[in-house]
């Protein structure tokens, strides 16, 4: 869309009758004057709140564009630039893009001109030079809750340590990273800060990498606050138009929020792959507010991370014991030789099948991870003839939700994965094997998400873990080392069962 | 410095032949991978819509036209307004979702990938000189989308470009089933007048019924037009 400019005021081309002038992109306009905030003024609170909190596009909002430009002349909402020009090139300024092969131009019929766009952020609707970003400069007086938490379960030592730094973090906005190992309960350490945060007028979000996990959290956090709407946010959901003051949503919906979280949890912080990080960098720090808590949850922070925390530079606390209070299984490794070669000759290196055939002697059932798509599929076909109900599950796998569910009701006793499954899939007694642990896929916190995913209840705290390789690598060392030093700690700290 | 790939947005090692280098070729966009996941529609295709033949059934076909256009053939209202169909890919779930990404999400840089087979396929199937009538958007989808895919695609042809036609606007023709389409009064309508003694070639995004390039093929013929075809990127 085109607006006139009239000394910084900006009127839409096809609301301006008796202006005349020339009708630029709003990327275009150099100088905009902010409009004072008019109280008399009768908003629309539909609008208002459907936009409080956010930063979205024309195209999100459901409402007729002469209501949004009357707000607009009272003061209530601004129409910002959504990509602006840097020495360089361009910044989206929804998503933070400054990457000049993630921005393109075409003949736009929205402004009638050559018109930049982002491609970073187009799969939540194209930000380009003629559209604007809309923000609302209303505030909602915070609902505060007495007492919301209903849940009444019990925290295990490390838990509830790790819990009280969490409302400290709450209370006087602090940044805190919660490392705890995969099994530790880290959904119930976030319950105190929770509701600390709202019985103190604030807002919550957490933040999830993948949909499936705010689709599980969602309910559990309708069921431990009652009385608090709680609102889940992902891709297609239709929940948009709501403001909550508590929040679940993936990552990527934190794009469409401007300044508007006093606590924010970033949960699994690391499964996001390196190049699209700045990203949700970017997204997080929009979303919160300039003096807000930043929690982060993680089973495997990254190198940086761990040593920040070794150098007492980043506030941590850990939680080196499982819920259930049994010492996490340590992986072994075991040499397979050059198991590549063989695989593409239709074999398999002998102890590799030996562990699996194993498996299926005792029926005990197994995760096998391999490095890569491309071996998954051989691999199956080596393995079927062992047992002809071996499946083998990847990323892009149309069948992967029924395979995964196949695989817990026990129809499948063994299967074969990418490192997808490295991370939420848990099964109760499963061992787990590595085969090809020496690739580059393979890192310290990938294999340390791998091993998570044994033993994890309490009726089997124990299992096998084992890596296969042609060759160790500093990684698989770092994972074992790193479990390890875990279990020390848990043991010292009194957190693990006796006897 | 290496490119990054239009798709998947990762570095790759673009394949350089020596071919590429005598004729200055400009190397692909995509990464091989990416590549590697278009289907093109080669080899034994339907005489009439231009689908691929080969994974259908002998009973869902005549000789080398398929059903469906046998049962357009024997529908006199409709019968001989279309020439031929010609498509680039085969429309399978790779496909949907770059396409989608392309028109819905409106990743118009999207185009560059499709460029070389498109050019490739058109002039081994039509005349070079051929008129491109693009399939027009309503003025309402178009300001949504803001651009029209098909005259993106018509654009890549180097050839002269008609844009007569024009539309009503309605629902969307993906929630239709054929009868539905073909129950529909004709949404098209022309502009102005033809150069009739030129071949036409309607161009289009998506052949799905193939309902949409015949309504507009009648309109063209109404018009005079003598040989009118189509050709669109992806045929389901």
């Amino acid at each position: 869309m085109r607006f006139i400019d009239v000394e910084g005021k900006l009127i839409p081309e096809s609301l301006a009758k008796e202006y005349s002038g020339e009708a630029k992109p709003i990327s275009r306009i150099d100088h905009i004057v902010p409009l004072p905030l008019n109280p008399q003024f009768s908003v629309s609170t539909k609008l208002l709140s459907f936009l409080e909190g956010r930063h979205l596009l024309l195209d999100e909002l459901p409402f007729p564009l002469d209501v949004i430009h009357t707000h607009y002349e009272h003061g209530y909402i601004s129409y910002e630039k959504g990509i602006v020009q840097t020495e360089q090139g361009w910044r989206c300024r929804r998503c933070g893009n400054e990457n000049t092969h993630l921005f393109a131009s075409f003949f736009c019929a929205r402004c009638e001109t050559i018109c930049t766009y982002c491609r970073r952020c187009i799969m939540m609707g194209r930000v380009s030079e003629c559209t604007p970003l809309l923000v609302s400069h209303f505030y909602s007086e915070p609902a505060m809750y007495e007492k919301p938490l209903a849940w009444n379960g019990e925290l295990s030592l490390g838990q509830q340590q790790a819990a009280e730094a969490v409302v400290a973090a709450v209370e006087k906005n602090l940044e805190l990273l919660i490392w705890a190992v995969c099994g530790a309960g880290k959904t119930e350490v976030l319950f105190p800060g929770i509701s600390r945060a709202l019985e103190l007028g604030k807002r919550v979000c957490i933040a999830t990498p993948r949909t499936d996990v705010v689709l599980e959290l969602a309910p559990r956090l309708k069921q431990a606050f009652p009385a608090v709407p709680v609102i889940a946010l992902y891709g297609g959901s239709d929940e948009r138009g709501t403001l909550s003051p508590l929040v679940v949503a993936t990552t990527h919906q934190l794009l469409r929020f401007y300044r508007t979280f006093d606590v924010t949890v970033i949960d699994e912080v690391d499964a996001f792959p390196y190049s699209v990080e700045p990203m949700l960098q970017y997204a997080v720090e929009k979303a919160r507010k300039e003096t807000s808590a930043l929690i982060y949850v993680t089973a495997t922070p990254h190198k940086a991370w761990q040593q920040e925390i070794k150098l007492g530079k980043r506030q941590a606390v850990t939680i080196p014991a499982r819920y259930h209070g049994f010492p996490l299984p340590v992986p072994s490794f075991e040499w397979c030789g050059n198991w590549r070669k063989a695989v593409k000759r239709g074999l398999f290196p002998r102890n590799v099948s030996a562990w699996i055939e194993r498996r299926l002697q005792e029926g005990k059932q197994a995760f096998l991870f391999v490095p890569h798509v491309e071996l998954l599929e051989r691999v199956v076909v080596i393995l079927k003839q062992l047992d002809n109900r071996i499946e083998g599950v990847h990323a892009e796998d149309r069948e992967r939700k029924e395979k995964v569910h196949a695989f817990r009701k026990g129809n499948i006793p063994i299967l074969v994965t990418t490192t997808i499954l490295e991370r939420g899939v848990t099964v109760p007694n499963i061992d787990v094997a590595v085969l090809g642990a020496e690739d580059d896929i393979f890192t310290e916190g990938a294999l340390v998400q791998i091993a998570g995913r044994v033993g994890r209840s309490a009726q089997y705290p124990s299992g096998d873990i084992r890596f296969f390789h042609y060759g160790k690598t500093k990684e698989m060392l770092k994972a074992k080392r790193q479990i390890i030093r875990m279990n020390k700690e848990a043991e010292e700290r009194g957190m693990l069962k006796r006897g | 410095m290496r490119p990054y790939c239009l798709l998947c947005h990762h570095c790759y090692q673009p394949r350089v032949s020596w071919s590429d280098l005598l004729t200055l070729k400009k190397g692909d966009c995509l990464c091989a991978t990416c590549r590697r996941s278009f289907s093109l529609i080669d080899s034994d295709i339907c005489s009439d819509c231009g689908r691929p033949l080969d994974h259908l059934d002998h009973s869902y076909r005549d000789g080398d036209v398929c059903n469906d256009c046998l049962r357009w053939q024997n529908d006199n209202e409709w019968k001989g307004v279309l020439a031929k169909n010609r498509s680039v890919y085969v429309y399978d779930d790779v496909m949907k979702e770059v396409i989608s990404r392309w028109k819905f999400r409106g990743d118009y840089a999207i185009i560059e990938a499709f460029r070389h087979d498109v050019c490739r396929v058109f002039s081994h199937h039509f005349s070079s000189e051929s008129v491109l009538v693009p399939i027009p958007l309503s003025r309402e989808r178009l300001y949504e989308r803001g651009f029209n895919q098909a005259k993106a695609l018509a654009e890549l042809l180097s050839l002269p470009i008609l844009d007569i036609l024009e539309r009503d606007h309605l629902e969307k023709q993906s929630k239709k089933s054929r009868h539905e389409r073909l129950q529909m009064e004709n949404v098209f309508r022309l502009r102005m007048s033809l150069p009739l003694e030129k071949p036409l070639v309607i161009i289009d995004d998506i052949y799905t019924t193939g309902a949409t390039v015949r309504h507009a093929a009648k309109r063209l013929r109404q018009a005079g037009a003598t040989d009118v075809s189509s050709f669109t990127l992806a045929r389901a």
